[in-house]
Protein backbone atom coordinates (compact mmCIF):
# COMPACT_ATOMS: atom_id res chain seq x y z
CA UNK A 1 0.00 0.00 0.00
CA UNK A 2 0.97 3.64 -0.34
CA UNK A 3 3.38 4.83 2.36
CA UNK A 4 3.95 8.53 3.08
CA UNK A 5 6.77 10.21 4.99
CA UNK A 6 9.37 7.48 4.29
CA UNK A 7 13.11 8.25 4.12
CA UNK A 8 13.03 7.64 0.37
CA UNK A 9 10.20 10.11 -0.14
CA UNK A 10 11.67 12.74 2.19
CA UNK A 11 15.27 12.49 0.97
CA UNK A 12 14.11 12.05 -2.63
CA UNK A 13 12.36 15.41 -2.51
CA UNK A 14 15.76 17.04 -1.79
CA UNK A 15 17.39 15.00 -4.59
CA UNK A 16 15.01 16.70 -7.03
CA UNK A 17 16.34 20.10 -5.93
CA UNK A 18 19.93 19.30 -6.87
CA UNK A 19 21.78 21.74 -9.06
CA UNK A 20 19.24 24.38 -8.17
CA UNK A 21 18.88 27.57 -6.16
CA UNK A 22 16.50 28.02 -3.23
CA UNK A 23 15.67 31.67 -2.57
CA UNK A 24 14.51 33.51 0.55
CA UNK A 25 11.31 35.50 -0.07
CA UNK A 26 9.12 37.59 2.21
CA UNK A 27 5.97 37.96 0.06
CA UNK A 28 4.08 36.66 -2.98
CA UNK A 29 5.63 39.16 -5.35
CA UNK A 30 9.17 38.09 -4.47
CA UNK A 31 8.15 34.43 -4.67
CA UNK A 32 6.92 34.96 -8.24
CA UNK A 33 10.15 36.70 -9.23
CA UNK A 34 12.08 33.75 -7.76
CA UNK A 35 9.98 31.17 -9.61
CA UNK A 36 10.21 33.13 -12.85
CA UNK A 37 14.00 33.30 -12.57
CA UNK A 38 14.27 29.51 -12.26
CA UNK A 39 14.48 28.92 -8.49
CA UNK A 40 13.77 25.28 -7.55
CA UNK A 41 12.07 26.32 -4.30
CA UNK A 42 11.46 29.35 -2.13
CA UNK A 43 11.94 29.86 1.59
CA UNK A 44 9.02 31.87 3.00
CA UNK A 45 10.20 34.24 5.72
CA UNK A 46 9.03 37.29 7.60
CA UNK A 47 12.46 38.91 7.29
CA UNK A 48 15.62 37.90 5.42
CA UNK A 49 18.63 37.08 7.66
CA UNK A 50 20.36 40.45 7.23
CA UNK A 51 17.19 42.18 8.46
CA UNK A 52 16.84 39.69 11.33
CA UNK A 53 20.41 40.61 12.28
CA UNK A 54 19.63 44.33 12.07
CA UNK A 55 16.32 44.07 13.97
CA UNK A 56 17.70 42.03 16.87
CA UNK A 57 15.33 40.60 19.49
CA UNK A 58 13.74 37.16 19.20
CA UNK A 59 13.33 35.82 15.65
CA UNK A 60 10.44 33.35 15.30
CA UNK A 61 8.60 31.33 12.65
CA UNK A 62 7.06 33.62 10.00
CA UNK A 63 3.49 34.85 10.35
CA UNK A 64 1.32 32.09 8.78
CA UNK A 65 -0.29 34.78 6.59
CA UNK A 66 3.01 35.24 4.76
CA UNK A 67 3.59 31.49 4.45
CA UNK A 68 0.07 31.03 3.08
CA UNK A 69 0.51 33.92 0.64
CA UNK A 70 3.68 32.33 -0.74
CA UNK A 71 2.12 28.83 -0.85
CA UNK A 72 -0.67 30.24 -3.01
CA UNK A 73 1.59 32.30 -5.26
CA UNK A 74 3.89 29.63 -6.75
CA UNK A 75 3.83 26.03 -7.96
CA UNK A 76 7.43 25.26 -6.95
CA UNK A 77 8.02 23.84 -3.45
CA UNK A 78 7.76 26.18 -0.49
CA UNK A 79 10.01 25.86 2.54
CA UNK A 80 9.74 27.70 5.86
CA UNK A 81 11.86 28.04 8.98
CA UNK A 82 11.05 26.85 12.48
CA UNK A 83 13.14 27.58 15.58
CA UNK A 84 15.55 24.85 16.74
CA UNK A 85 13.60 22.50 18.99
CA UNK A 86 10.26 24.27 18.52
CA UNK A 87 7.97 21.30 18.06
CA UNK A 88 4.82 23.38 17.70
CA UNK A 89 6.16 25.83 15.10
CA UNK A 90 7.22 22.81 13.05
CA UNK A 91 3.84 21.11 13.46
CA UNK A 92 2.05 24.34 12.47
CA UNK A 93 4.11 24.64 9.29
CA UNK A 94 3.53 20.95 8.52
CA UNK A 95 -0.22 21.39 8.98
CA UNK A 96 -0.19 24.31 6.51
CA UNK A 97 1.26 22.07 3.79
CA UNK A 98 4.77 23.53 3.70
CA UNK A 99 6.94 21.21 1.58
CA UNK A 100 10.14 21.36 3.64
CA UNK A 101 10.99 22.80 7.06
CA UNK A 102 14.33 24.39 7.87
CA UNK A 103 15.10 23.87 11.56
CA UNK A 104 17.18 26.96 11.47
CA UNK A 105 19.82 28.72 13.54
CA UNK A 106 18.80 31.94 11.76
CA UNK A 107 15.87 32.06 14.18
CA UNK A 108 16.36 32.28 17.94
CA UNK A 109 16.56 28.71 19.32
CA UNK A 110 13.59 27.54 21.38
CA UNK A 111 15.56 24.73 23.01
CA UNK A 112 19.19 25.05 24.05
CA UNK A 113 19.74 21.32 24.43
CA UNK A 114 17.69 19.37 21.94
CA UNK A 115 16.85 19.55 18.27
CA UNK A 116 13.55 18.26 16.91
CA UNK A 117 13.02 14.53 16.55
CA UNK A 118 12.45 14.92 12.83
CA UNK A 119 11.62 11.24 12.28
CA UNK A 120 8.23 11.88 13.90
CA UNK A 121 7.14 14.18 11.07
CA UNK A 122 5.75 13.44 7.61
CA UNK A 123 7.22 16.69 6.26
CA UNK A 124 10.97 16.54 5.55
CA UNK A 125 13.54 18.76 7.29
CA UNK A 126 16.73 20.54 6.28
CA UNK A 127 19.30 21.42 8.96
CA UNK A 128 22.56 23.34 9.04
CA UNK A 129 25.95 21.82 9.86
CA UNK A 130 29.53 22.98 10.21
CA UNK A 131 31.24 19.61 10.38
CA UNK A 132 30.57 15.91 9.98
CA UNK A 133 29.70 15.42 13.65
CA UNK A 134 26.92 17.97 13.45
CA UNK A 135 25.80 16.63 10.05
CA UNK A 136 25.63 13.06 11.38
CA UNK A 137 23.71 14.11 14.51
CA UNK A 138 21.11 15.87 12.37
CA UNK A 139 20.85 12.82 10.07
CA UNK A 140 20.48 10.70 13.20
CA UNK A 141 17.55 12.89 14.28
CA UNK A 142 15.96 12.42 10.86
CA UNK A 143 17.04 15.42 8.76
CA UNK A 144 16.46 14.59 5.06
CA UNK A 145 18.68 17.35 3.70
CA UNK A 146 21.67 19.33 4.98
CA UNK A 147 23.14 22.71 4.29
CA UNK A 148 26.25 24.48 5.49
CA UNK A 149 25.50 26.98 8.22
CA UNK A 150 27.89 29.58 6.89
CA UNK A 151 27.19 32.88 8.56
CA UNK A 152 23.73 34.03 7.44
CA UNK A 153 22.97 37.62 6.55
CA UNK A 154 26.62 38.63 6.21
CA UNK A 155 27.13 38.39 2.43
CA UNK A 156 30.47 36.81 3.34
CA UNK A 157 31.16 33.39 1.84
CA UNK A 158 34.11 32.47 4.07
CA UNK A 159 32.16 30.50 6.68
CA UNK A 160 30.15 28.52 4.12
CA UNK A 161 33.45 27.59 2.44
CA UNK A 162 34.92 26.53 5.78
CA UNK A 163 31.91 24.36 6.61
CA UNK A 164 31.69 22.73 3.18
CA UNK A 165 35.42 21.93 3.14
CA UNK A 166 35.26 20.59 6.68
CA UNK A 167 32.39 18.18 5.97
CA UNK A 168 33.96 17.00 2.71
CA UNK A 169 37.40 16.40 4.20
CA UNK A 170 35.93 14.52 7.15
CA UNK A 171 33.89 12.32 4.80
CA UNK A 172 37.08 11.57 2.84
CA UNK A 173 38.91 10.77 6.06
CA UNK A 174 36.11 8.47 7.21
CA UNK A 175 35.90 6.57 3.92
CA UNK A 176 39.61 5.77 3.92
CA UNK A 177 39.64 4.87 7.63
CA UNK A 178 40.15 1.38 8.97
CA UNK A 179 36.92 0.03 10.48
CA UNK A 180 38.74 -0.33 13.83
CA UNK A 181 39.13 3.44 13.99
CA UNK A 182 35.52 4.49 13.34
CA UNK A 183 34.18 4.28 16.90
CA UNK A 184 36.89 6.55 18.28
CA UNK A 185 36.37 8.95 15.37
CA UNK A 186 32.62 8.94 16.19
CA UNK A 187 33.45 9.79 19.80
CA UNK A 188 35.86 12.56 18.79
CA UNK A 189 33.43 14.32 16.47
CA UNK A 190 30.28 13.56 18.47
CA UNK A 191 28.63 11.58 15.67
CA UNK A 192 26.28 8.58 15.92
CA UNK A 193 28.36 5.48 15.05
CA UNK A 194 25.69 3.86 12.85
CA UNK A 195 25.36 6.96 10.68
CA UNK A 196 29.14 7.06 10.19
CA UNK A 197 29.13 3.40 9.16
CA UNK A 198 26.53 4.18 6.48
CA UNK A 199 28.55 7.14 5.20
CA UNK A 200 31.74 5.08 5.15
CA UNK A 201 30.00 2.33 3.19
CA UNK A 202 28.44 4.70 0.63
CA UNK A 203 31.47 7.00 0.39
CA UNK A 204 29.19 10.02 0.70
CA UNK A 205 26.50 11.59 2.86
CA UNK A 206 23.13 9.81 2.60
CA UNK A 207 21.34 13.14 2.01
CA UNK A 208 22.04 16.11 -0.25
CA UNK A 209 24.14 18.96 1.16
CA UNK A 210 23.46 22.50 -0.08
CA UNK A 211 25.52 25.62 0.52
CA UNK A 212 24.02 28.39 2.63
CA UNK A 213 24.98 31.35 4.74
CA UNK A 214 26.79 34.11 2.89
CA UNK A 215 26.21 33.54 -0.85
CA UNK A 216 26.14 37.08 -2.30
CA UNK A 217 27.24 36.84 -5.95
CA UNK A 218 26.97 34.43 -8.92
CA UNK A 219 30.66 33.64 -8.42
CA UNK A 220 29.98 32.72 -4.78
CA UNK A 221 27.27 30.29 -5.87
CA UNK A 222 29.59 28.74 -8.48
CA UNK A 223 32.39 28.49 -5.91
CA UNK A 224 30.20 26.48 -3.57
CA UNK A 225 29.17 24.14 -6.42
CA UNK A 226 32.82 23.64 -7.29
CA UNK A 227 33.55 22.71 -3.67
CA UNK A 228 30.95 19.97 -3.93
CA UNK A 229 27.67 21.57 -2.85
CA UNK A 230 24.58 19.92 -4.35
CA UNK A 231 22.85 23.29 -4.74
CA UNK A 232 22.63 26.73 -3.17
CA UNK A 233 20.43 28.66 -0.76
CA UNK A 234 20.51 32.40 -1.28
CA UNK A 235 19.12 34.48 1.52
CA UNK A 236 19.61 38.19 1.74
CA UNK A 237 21.67 38.46 -1.48
CA UNK A 238 18.88 38.59 -4.04
CA UNK A 239 16.18 40.89 -2.74
CA UNK A 240 18.73 43.22 -1.13
CA UNK A 241 20.35 43.81 -4.54
CA UNK A 242 19.51 46.64 -6.97
CA UNK A 243 17.85 44.43 -9.60
CA UNK A 244 16.49 41.26 -7.93
CA UNK A 245 15.10 39.62 -11.11
CA UNK A 246 18.38 39.98 -12.97
CA UNK A 247 20.39 38.98 -9.93
CA UNK A 248 18.24 35.89 -9.31
CA UNK A 249 18.63 34.70 -12.92
CA UNK A 250 22.38 35.23 -12.79
CA UNK A 251 22.70 33.14 -9.62
CA UNK A 252 20.62 30.33 -11.16
CA UNK A 253 22.75 30.23 -14.31
CA UNK A 254 26.03 30.38 -12.41
CA UNK A 255 24.87 27.42 -10.31
CA UNK A 256 24.02 25.33 -13.39
CA UNK A 257 27.20 26.19 -15.28
CA UNK A 258 29.56 26.62 -12.37
CA UNK A 259 32.61 25.70 -14.43
CA UNK A 260 31.83 27.98 -17.36
CA UNK A 261 33.87 31.00 -16.31
CA UNK A 262 33.23 33.05 -19.45
CA UNK A 263 29.52 32.71 -18.85
CA UNK A 264 29.89 33.69 -15.18
CA UNK A 265 31.84 36.76 -16.30
CA UNK A 266 29.01 37.68 -18.68
CA UNK A 267 26.27 37.26 -16.15
CA UNK A 268 28.17 39.13 -13.45
CA UNK A 269 28.26 42.27 -15.60
CA UNK A 270 26.18 45.24 -14.52
CA UNK A 271 24.47 43.52 -11.61
CA UNK A 272 24.81 46.66 -9.52
CA UNK A 273 26.09 46.68 -5.97
CA UNK A 274 25.75 43.39 -4.13
CA UNK A 275 24.89 43.57 -0.43
CA UNK A 276 27.58 45.33 1.58
CA UNK A 277 28.58 42.40 3.74
CA UNK A 278 30.15 41.94 7.14
CA UNK A 279 33.66 40.80 8.10
CA UNK A 280 33.17 37.72 10.32
CA UNK A 281 35.97 38.83 12.68
CA UNK A 282 33.91 41.93 13.53
CA UNK A 283 31.00 39.77 14.76
CA UNK A 284 31.13 38.95 18.45
CA UNK A 285 30.52 35.23 19.23
CA UNK A 286 27.02 35.93 20.57
CA UNK A 287 26.13 37.49 17.21
CA UNK A 288 27.26 34.45 15.23
CA UNK A 289 24.22 32.43 14.23
CA UNK A 290 26.40 29.43 13.39
CA UNK A 291 27.14 28.86 17.09
CA UNK A 292 23.48 27.97 17.59
CA UNK A 293 22.73 24.25 17.41
CA UNK A 294 23.93 21.32 19.51
CA UNK B 1 24.30 2.46 -26.67
CA UNK B 2 24.82 6.05 -25.60
CA UNK B 3 22.10 7.49 -23.38
CA UNK B 4 22.17 11.15 -22.36
CA UNK B 5 20.69 12.65 -19.21
CA UNK B 6 19.65 16.28 -19.52
CA UNK B 7 21.78 17.83 -16.77
CA UNK B 8 20.39 21.31 -16.30
CA UNK B 9 18.89 20.60 -12.87
CA UNK B 10 17.51 17.70 -10.85
CA UNK B 11 18.27 14.07 -10.02
CA UNK B 12 20.86 13.56 -12.75
CA UNK B 13 23.44 11.40 -10.94
CA UNK B 14 20.83 8.76 -10.04
CA UNK B 15 19.83 8.29 -13.69
CA UNK B 16 23.48 8.11 -14.74
CA UNK B 17 24.03 5.34 -12.19
CA UNK B 18 21.00 3.41 -13.48
CA UNK B 19 21.99 3.82 -17.14
CA UNK B 20 25.43 2.38 -16.33
CA UNK B 21 23.84 -0.42 -14.30
CA UNK B 22 21.99 -1.70 -17.41
CA UNK B 23 25.21 -1.66 -19.42
CA UNK B 24 24.80 1.49 -21.51
CA UNK B 25 27.07 4.51 -21.72
CA UNK B 26 25.80 7.60 -19.82
CA UNK B 27 26.40 11.18 -20.93
CA UNK B 28 25.67 14.33 -18.90
CA UNK B 29 24.03 16.71 -21.38
CA UNK B 30 24.62 20.39 -20.64
CA UNK B 31 25.13 21.66 -24.21
CA UNK B 32 22.99 21.36 -27.33
CA UNK B 33 25.91 19.99 -29.41
CA UNK B 34 26.04 16.89 -27.21
CA UNK B 35 22.63 15.68 -28.46
CA UNK B 36 24.04 14.65 -31.84
CA UNK B 37 26.04 11.71 -30.42
CA UNK B 38 23.20 10.15 -28.45
CA UNK B 39 20.99 7.12 -29.12
CA UNK B 40 18.47 8.07 -26.43
CA UNK B 41 17.79 10.77 -23.86
CA UNK B 42 16.45 10.96 -20.31
CA UNK B 43 14.66 14.02 -18.95
CA UNK B 44 15.17 13.64 -15.20
CA UNK B 45 13.08 14.58 -12.20
CA UNK B 46 13.53 18.05 -10.75
CA UNK B 47 11.54 21.24 -10.97
CA UNK B 48 9.93 21.52 -14.40
CA UNK B 49 9.61 25.32 -14.28
CA UNK B 50 13.31 25.70 -13.36
CA UNK B 51 14.33 23.27 -16.12
CA UNK B 52 12.20 25.09 -18.67
CA UNK B 53 13.88 28.42 -17.84
CA UNK B 54 17.28 26.81 -18.46
CA UNK B 55 16.06 25.03 -21.62
CA UNK B 56 15.03 28.42 -23.00
CA UNK B 57 18.16 30.20 -21.91
CA UNK B 58 20.42 27.71 -23.72
CA UNK B 59 18.16 27.27 -26.76
CA UNK B 60 17.49 23.61 -26.04
CA UNK B 61 13.78 23.63 -26.94
CA UNK B 62 13.94 23.13 -30.73
CA UNK B 63 16.96 20.79 -30.64
CA UNK B 64 15.13 18.59 -28.09
CA UNK B 65 12.01 18.54 -30.30
CA UNK B 66 14.16 17.68 -33.31
CA UNK B 67 15.85 14.90 -31.33
CA UNK B 68 12.43 13.38 -30.68
CA UNK B 69 11.25 13.93 -34.26
CA UNK B 70 14.30 12.06 -35.55
CA UNK B 71 12.89 8.91 -33.93
CA UNK B 72 15.36 8.69 -31.06
CA UNK B 73 13.72 7.59 -27.78
CA UNK B 74 13.15 9.96 -24.86
CA UNK B 75 12.29 8.89 -21.30
CA UNK B 76 10.84 11.51 -18.94
CA UNK B 77 10.43 10.96 -15.19
CA UNK B 78 8.18 13.25 -13.11
CA UNK B 79 9.28 16.75 -14.24
CA UNK B 80 10.52 15.03 -17.42
CA UNK B 81 7.01 13.71 -18.04
CA UNK B 82 5.65 17.26 -17.74
CA UNK B 83 8.25 18.45 -20.26
CA UNK B 84 7.16 15.73 -22.73
CA UNK B 85 3.40 16.32 -22.52
CA UNK B 86 1.40 17.94 -25.31
CA UNK B 87 -0.89 19.60 -22.80
CA UNK B 88 -0.63 20.67 -19.17
CA UNK B 89 -3.85 20.99 -17.19
CA UNK B 90 -4.71 24.64 -16.33
CA UNK B 91 -1.77 25.98 -18.33
CA UNK B 92 -2.05 27.61 -21.73
CA UNK B 93 1.23 26.35 -23.09
CA UNK B 94 3.24 23.17 -22.79
CA UNK B 95 6.98 22.52 -23.12
CA UNK B 96 8.28 20.00 -25.69
CA UNK B 97 4.78 18.79 -26.58
CA UNK B 98 6.02 15.44 -27.91
CA UNK B 99 3.73 12.95 -26.15
CA UNK B 100 0.03 12.89 -26.85
CA UNK B 101 -1.29 13.35 -23.30
CA UNK B 102 -2.56 15.91 -20.80
CA UNK B 103 -0.78 15.96 -17.46
CA UNK B 104 -1.61 17.68 -14.21
CA UNK B 105 1.25 19.04 -12.10
CA UNK B 106 1.54 18.30 -8.35
CA UNK B 107 -1.60 16.25 -8.87
CA UNK B 108 -1.26 14.10 -5.75
CA UNK B 109 -0.86 17.16 -3.51
CA UNK B 110 2.05 18.73 -1.66
CA UNK B 111 5.18 17.06 -0.24
CA UNK B 112 3.39 15.62 2.82
CA UNK B 113 1.26 13.62 0.33
CA UNK B 114 4.30 12.20 -1.47
CA UNK B 115 4.39 8.40 -1.21
CA UNK B 116 5.88 5.03 -2.13
CA UNK B 117 3.84 2.21 -3.66
CA UNK B 118 4.47 -1.06 -5.50
CA UNK B 119 3.05 -0.95 -9.02
CA UNK B 120 2.34 -3.36 -11.82
CA UNK B 121 3.93 -1.98 -15.00
CA UNK B 122 2.98 -3.65 -18.28
CA UNK B 123 5.93 -5.40 -19.88
CA UNK B 124 8.24 -4.44 -17.01
CA UNK B 125 7.25 -5.82 -13.60
CA UNK B 126 4.36 -6.86 -11.36
CA UNK B 127 5.82 -5.21 -8.26
CA UNK B 128 7.87 -2.19 -9.25
CA UNK B 129 8.82 0.05 -6.29
CA UNK B 130 7.61 3.51 -7.30
CA UNK B 131 8.50 6.72 -5.45
CA UNK B 132 6.12 9.63 -6.06
CA UNK B 133 7.36 13.09 -5.06
CA UNK B 134 4.99 16.01 -5.57
CA UNK B 135 4.16 13.95 -8.60
CA UNK B 136 2.06 14.72 -11.66
CA UNK B 137 -0.18 12.18 -13.36
CA UNK B 138 -1.70 11.73 -16.79
CA UNK B 139 -5.26 13.04 -16.91
CA UNK B 140 -5.88 12.03 -20.51
CA UNK B 141 -3.89 9.88 -22.90
CA UNK B 142 -4.33 10.08 -26.68
CA UNK B 143 -5.55 7.10 -28.75
CA UNK B 144 -2.07 5.97 -29.74
CA UNK B 145 -0.75 6.05 -26.19
CA UNK B 146 -0.21 2.77 -24.40
CA UNK B 147 -1.02 2.96 -20.70
CA UNK B 148 1.63 0.99 -18.81
CA UNK B 149 0.60 1.58 -15.22
CA UNK B 150 -2.09 3.06 -13.02
CA UNK B 151 -2.16 3.84 -9.31
CA UNK B 152 -5.65 3.93 -7.77
CA UNK B 153 -7.14 4.65 -11.19
CA UNK B 154 -4.68 7.36 -12.17
CA UNK B 155 -2.32 6.88 -15.10
CA UNK B 156 1.28 7.05 -13.89
CA UNK B 157 3.27 5.41 -16.71
CA UNK B 158 2.70 5.46 -20.47
CA UNK B 159 4.37 4.98 -23.81
CA UNK B 160 3.66 6.84 -27.04
CA UNK B 161 5.76 5.45 -29.94
CA UNK B 162 9.42 6.07 -28.90
CA UNK B 163 8.49 8.22 -25.91
CA UNK B 164 8.26 6.82 -22.37
CA UNK B 165 7.03 8.70 -19.31
CA UNK B 166 6.55 7.94 -15.61
CA UNK B 167 5.06 10.14 -12.89
CA UNK B 168 7.34 8.44 -10.33
CA UNK B 169 11.11 8.20 -9.90
CA UNK B 170 12.60 4.82 -10.89
CA UNK B 171 16.06 6.36 -10.45
CA UNK B 172 15.63 6.67 -6.67
CA UNK B 173 15.61 2.90 -6.11
CA UNK B 174 18.07 0.21 -7.15
CA UNK B 175 15.48 -1.47 -9.41
CA UNK B 176 16.78 -1.23 -12.99
CA UNK B 177 13.94 -3.04 -14.80
CA UNK B 178 12.32 0.10 -16.18
CA UNK B 179 15.68 1.39 -17.42
CA UNK B 180 16.20 -2.03 -19.03
CA UNK B 181 12.87 -1.51 -20.85
CA UNK B 182 13.99 1.93 -22.06
CA UNK B 183 17.35 0.52 -23.19
CA UNK B 184 15.47 -1.98 -25.38
CA UNK B 185 13.48 0.91 -26.89
CA UNK B 186 16.79 2.67 -27.62
CA UNK B 187 18.31 -0.47 -29.18
CA UNK B 188 15.22 -1.04 -31.33
CA UNK B 189 15.26 2.56 -32.56
CA UNK B 190 19.00 2.43 -33.29
CA UNK B 191 18.42 -0.80 -35.26
CA UNK B 192 15.73 0.89 -37.35
CA UNK B 193 17.91 3.93 -38.06
CA UNK B 194 20.80 1.64 -39.11
CA UNK B 195 18.47 -0.23 -41.52
CA UNK B 196 17.27 2.90 -43.30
Amino acid sequence: MAKTGTDLVKRGMAEMQKGGVIMDVVNAEQAKIAEESGAVAVMALERVPSDIRAAGGVARMADPTIVEEVLNAVSIPVMAKARIGHIVEARVLESMGVDYIDESEVLTPADEQYHLNKRDFTVPFVCGSRDLGEAARRIGEGASMLRTKGEPGTGNIVEAVRHMRMVQSQVRKLTSMDLDEVMTFAKEIGAPYEVLLQIREAGKLPVVNFAAGGVATPADAALMMQLGADGVFVGSGIFKSDNPAKFAKAIVEATTHYQDYKLIAELSKGLGTPMKGIDIASLSPENRMQERGW
Amino acid sequence: MKIGVLALQGAVAEHVRTVKAVGAEAVLVKRVEQLADLDGLILPGGESTAMRRLIDRYNFLEPLRAFGASGKPIFGTCAGMILLAKQIHNQESSHLGLMDMTVERNAFGRQVDSFEADLAIKGVAEDFPAVFIRAPYILEAGDGVEILSEDTGRIVAARDRHYLATAFHPELTKDTRLMGYFLRMVEDAAGKVAHN
